[in-house]
């Protein structure tokens, strides 16, 4: 079934990947498409939970009282110096095989873009802003709930955004260390020689990831405040800017 | 931690790290060298920037082993080729450094611009010698990002095979071996943390009127 010349295999990869995908044995049972893609989104929004619980309080607090804002600054740049494989690994020899060394690679994979967002939103609030709601009588805690926190909420959503989609990338080698999740069709596959089934995994997780982002892309647009919107469409009038890079490449 | 272990390979770690470095230059390299025209062309013609910016967003959410195992199909490489890993690899430098420069070029004044126009320079050589060099700052800036995640993402090749240090990683792993891994993961970060100190320095030199300036504002 498998030959190993280049040539045909080639030509027919498509076809022989939507045949895959037609195949009703593909989509049932603990190895089908669905339940490891449920397993995949699983694995995501907890690491995703986690991280939000420690980093959004954390960048909030430092960027509201604008101290050790320098950690933020060092935090973000030197952990994506860090091979989440390598991580990954170490950790399954410290805490044993299961899901939490996966886990907690992933927090550490999300945590540096949710506070460095969070950071940067609540810090650059006008301070102008911040003054007219002291001079209001709001507390110091109202200040930072009420005011700095709805401001800095598109730069904390460009900060899941950014951890979302390196968690569901990541996620897959998961599978490596025996988990599930889409990555087992790239893993799998490879160990089995099956390029076919390698492709329909790399299709999925590059689905996943482009609706996944779209998603979140749209959750921006709603749940924004309307005053920082239409400051924002008066700002950059003429030309809507794309919508689709927004908050990738930070 | 079996620190003995160390000297007892450090052919091979040497090696491993020549490998790693190799596999994560060449395409910081190549996608600056692609990335350039292509976010001139961005930021020149707005069609073109309404194509190349979120097509550039797309890529970038591509995974990294989705893009190493996929390409060997699209290219007709064999799997187990660096050729996929630095393919991939370019495609994600080019899809960060697009729009960094982009963004760079139009945020040169216009009035420097129309200064350069009005000295006699031809666009072609304006280009060269008046907008490149005053992007540099927020070129080296995307590229810092480019060369860590570059050296960072080499690694995740081990899986299919070809990863630099990250061979240290999957061979730690099966043989229950830690030590190995703490050594790759350090190199990994010790090199990740050079070529940014590097780029760092290179944006010094290429940027002196930055320099002046700091200088004379004490």
């Amino acid at each position: 079934m498998e030959p190993p010349a280049g040539g045909r295999r080639e030509v027919n990869l498509f076809a022989q990947v939507v045949q895959w995908f037609l195949d009703p044995g593909n989509w049932s049972g603990t190895r089908g498409v669905p339940s490891r893609l449920a397993d995949h989104l699983a694995y995501t929004v907890q690491a995703l939970l986690i991280a939000a619980v420690i980093a959004v309080p954390l960048g909030a607090w430092i960027g509201h009282t604008r101290r050790g804002g320098f950690l933020v600054v060092g935090a973000a740049n030197g952990l994506r110096a860090l091979p989440e494989l390598g991580l990954l690994t170490l950790l399954v020899g410290l805490v044993g095989i299961g899901l939490l060394p996966l886990t907690i690679a992933l927090v550490v994979l999300a945590v540096p873009p949710l506070l460095a967002g969070t950071y940067a939103g609540v810090r650059n609030t006008d301070p102008a802003v911040i003054d007219a709601a002291r001079g209001m009588g709001m507390r110091e805690h109202e200040v930072l709930t009420k005011v700095e926190l709805p401001i800095a909420v598109p730069l904390i959503i460009g900060g899941l955004r950014t951890a979302t989609l390196q968690v569901i990338a990541t996620a897959t080698i998961g599978a490596y260390i025996g988990l599930s999740g889409l990555g087992r069709f790239l893993i799998d596959g490879l160990a089995r020689n099956d390029y076919t089934e390698m492709a329909a995994g790399a299709v999925l997780v590059a689905a996943l990831a482009l609706v996944v982002e779209g998603l979140l892309g749209a959750l921006q647009r709603l749940i924004v405040s309307p005053g920082l919107r239409t400051a924002q469409t008066r700002r950059r009038a003429p030309r809507q800017a794309p919508v689709v890079a927004g908050g990738i490449a930070s | 931690m079996i620190w003995s272990w160390i000297p007892g390979n450090a052919d091979r770690i040497l090696a491993l790290t020549v490998e790693h470095l190799r596999l994560a230059l060449i395409p910081v390299v190549v996608g600056l060298v692609l990335s350039v025209p292509l976010g001139w062309l961005a930021n020149r013609y707005p069609l073109a920037r309404a194509v190349l910016v979120p097509a550039a967003g797309v890529l970038y959410t591509i995974p990294s082993l989705t893009l190493f195992v996929v390409l060997p199909g699209i290219l007709g490489t064999r799997i187990l080729s660096e050729i996929n890993i630095i393919v991939a690899l370019t495609i994600y430098t080019v899809a960060l450094l697009v729009r960094t420069i982009a963004d760079a070029l139009a945020a040169v004044p216009g009035l420097v611009v129309a200064a350069a126009t009005a000295m006699g320079y031809r666009p072609a050589r304006r280009f060269l010698d008046v907008e490149l060099p005053l992007a540099i700052p927020v070129l080296i800036a995307g590229l810092r990002v480019a060369t860590v995640s570059s050296i960072s993402l080499v690694s995740v090749g081990a899986l299919i095979g070809v990863g630099g240090l990250g061979e240290f990683f999957t061979e730690g792993f099966q043989l229950q071996f830690p030590t190995e891994i703490i050594v790759g993961v350090a190199l990994t970060v010790l090199l990740a943390l050079a070529g940014d100190a590097v780029l760092l320095v290179i944006g010094r030199i290429l940027t002196p009127w930055n320099r002046q300036r700091a200088g004379g504002a004490r």
